[in-house]
């Protein structure tokens, strides 16, 4: 590394720095919720105005919620793999906060596909659940997830927990393809792709163009939430040892000599 | 590493050790079984597989707390991280006495826990195949479980929830493989050598990543 590049940190580095990362949230932020509610707005109108599918009816509007959800539910998960890479390899001190605060968002997510896919199933397939593999397979994300959560609540030491977590959260990352492809063997009654398959999308265009305005609303929607539960993690961090400088500060020199 | 199998084995074997309860708890889960779903033999039977082998990975899940805890609490975990031998290969030693310890008797013990749910043979050889090969996984998967949560101070339901959903393939293969054996038309041997797979792969992931997490945790 040369000094000139120590002096002067570009990209993924120079936001290494919290309060650079914190002024960098402060700019784009306005920006991504006027955005994220112009494009929600736009995408549930247009999902709202479609003709009934002749199969299907009314409820296929559902899927303008159902599909994106389940797509950031596993786009989620991507960052938290990302970000535990990030953590274990090149130690990046955001990479954890990222991990960390994409874990609720991504529960939340997985959650409101399977709520949704519940009400859809419903009158589509008449019954609320099956043991399907899809359906099962996001069971086991959302067990997965809410884990993840519980173990980074159970340690501590924020660089403690965040070593662990990305341990599992790479284990897991190594192990859903696995889950997926064994939860195949159940026969399936959930529908094949169909946006994203070899030879183009199977769907109706003027039920693709919604769902993709949706899709990208969400996609907007996940990085606005993400971005604020990141800047809402650096800042209960530095409260947090703020808190701990106070405490010391009050006792007497002795302890704090003892103490660590 | 051949003294610290034996070590492993005469700790979990003495009185307390947890190799004698594992047995006993897998003997409840399946005496249970009858009492949830009543006294039907043909049920019972048809459900064998699944009993069998929920109690297998339950009794495994219980005694992968104490895979490093004790070790922890005692020291011996930082002697083993100051040997010269790899802390991965330690590590895998320790997962296969677990393995010697519960998965082991457990498959020994299927002949009389099949015959006690009325299952037919080919489904008991069935199980104890599936079991041999598939228990390995549970203790290789929950040991990285056991690694990550070792420095808790009560990780031992915290483990249970991050290892168990990570186990469900090998229970979704294993009874299928026994499924497969009993109704004629499906094969054994795909799900069976996935099975076998998934406990090979894992045989090689495991140490390494909970070599990682213990010494992560304990720094």
């Amino acid at each position: 590394m040369t000094t000139d590049a120590a002096n002067k940190p570009s990209g993924l580095t120079a936001l290494a720095n919290p309060t650079r990362f914190l002024a960098l949230v402060r700019i784009v932020l306005p920006y991504l919720v006027v955005s994220t509610v112009l494009l929600l707005s736009i995408g549930l109108w247009m999902g709202f105005s479609v003709p009934d599918d002749y199969q299907q009816g009314r409820t296929v509007r559902i899927m303008f919620v159902h599909v994106p959800s389940v797509w950031m539910a596993m786009g989620a998960y991507m960052v938290m793999v990302s970000g535990a890479l990030g953590v274990l390899v090149w130690r990046h001190p955001l990479a954890d906060v990222a991990a960390r605060s994409a874990a609720p968002i991504g529960a939340a997510f997985t959650f409101l596909g399977l709520a949704t896919g519940s009400i859809w199933g419903r009158p589509m397939w008449g019954t609320w659940w099956v043991w399907d593999a899809r359906l099962t397979s996001f069971l086991v994300l959302l067990i997965i997830y809410l884990g993840l959560i519980a173990l980074w609540n159970a340690v501590e030491e924020p660089a403690k927990s965040a070593r662990m977590a990305a341990v599992v959260v790479l284990v897991g990352a190594l192990n859903i393809p696995i889950i997926r492809f064994s939860v195949e063997w159940f026969t399936t009654l959930h529908q094949g792709p169909s946006v994203m398959r070899a030879g183009g999308p199977s769907l109706a265009p003027h039920f693709l163009y919604p769902l993709l305005v949706m899709g990208l609303a969400f996609l907007l929607l996940f990085f606005t939430l993400h971005l604020m539960a990141m800047r809402n993690e650096i800042l209960r961090r530095q409260i947090r040892t703020a808190q701990r400088k106070a405490a010391r500060g009050h006792r007497n020199p002795v302890a704090r000599e003892t103490s660590k | 590493m051949t003294a610290l199998l034996a070590r492993d084995l005469r700790l979990a074997l003495r009185s307390g050790g947890g190799a004698a309860t594992a047995l006993l708890f897998y003997l409840a889960v399946v005496v249970a079984m009858p009492f949830a779903v009543g006294p039907n033999a043909e049920l019972l039977a048809t459900i064998g597989g699944a009993t069998l082998w929920i109690g297998a990975l339950l009794a495994g899940l219980l005694g992968l707390e104490r895979l490093f805890q004790t070790d922890h609490e005692d020291g011996s975990l930082d002697q083993m991280m100051l040997s010269p031998v790899p802390l991965p290969a330690q590590v895998f030693v320790k997962s296969l006495a677990h393995w010697l310890v519960t998965g082991l008797p457990l498959t020994v013990m299927v002949p009389v826990f099949g015959l006690f749910l009325g299952m037919q043979e080919t489904a008991i050889a069935a199980s104890i195949a599936t079991l041999l090969v598939g228990t390995p996984a549970i203790s290789f998967i929950g040991a990285v479980g056991a690694a990550v949560t070792v420095s808790l101070p009560r990780g031992g339901l915290l483990l249970s929830v991050l290892v168990l959903p990570l186990c469900i393939p090998v229970l979704i293969f294993g009874v299928g493989a026994i499924r497969a054996a009993v109704t004629e038309p499906d094969p054994f041997l795909p799900p069976f050598l996935l099975v076998t797979a998934i406990s090979l792969f894992f045989s090689v992931l495991g140490p390494f990543a909970s070599a990682y997490a213990l010494r992560q945790g304990l720094d």
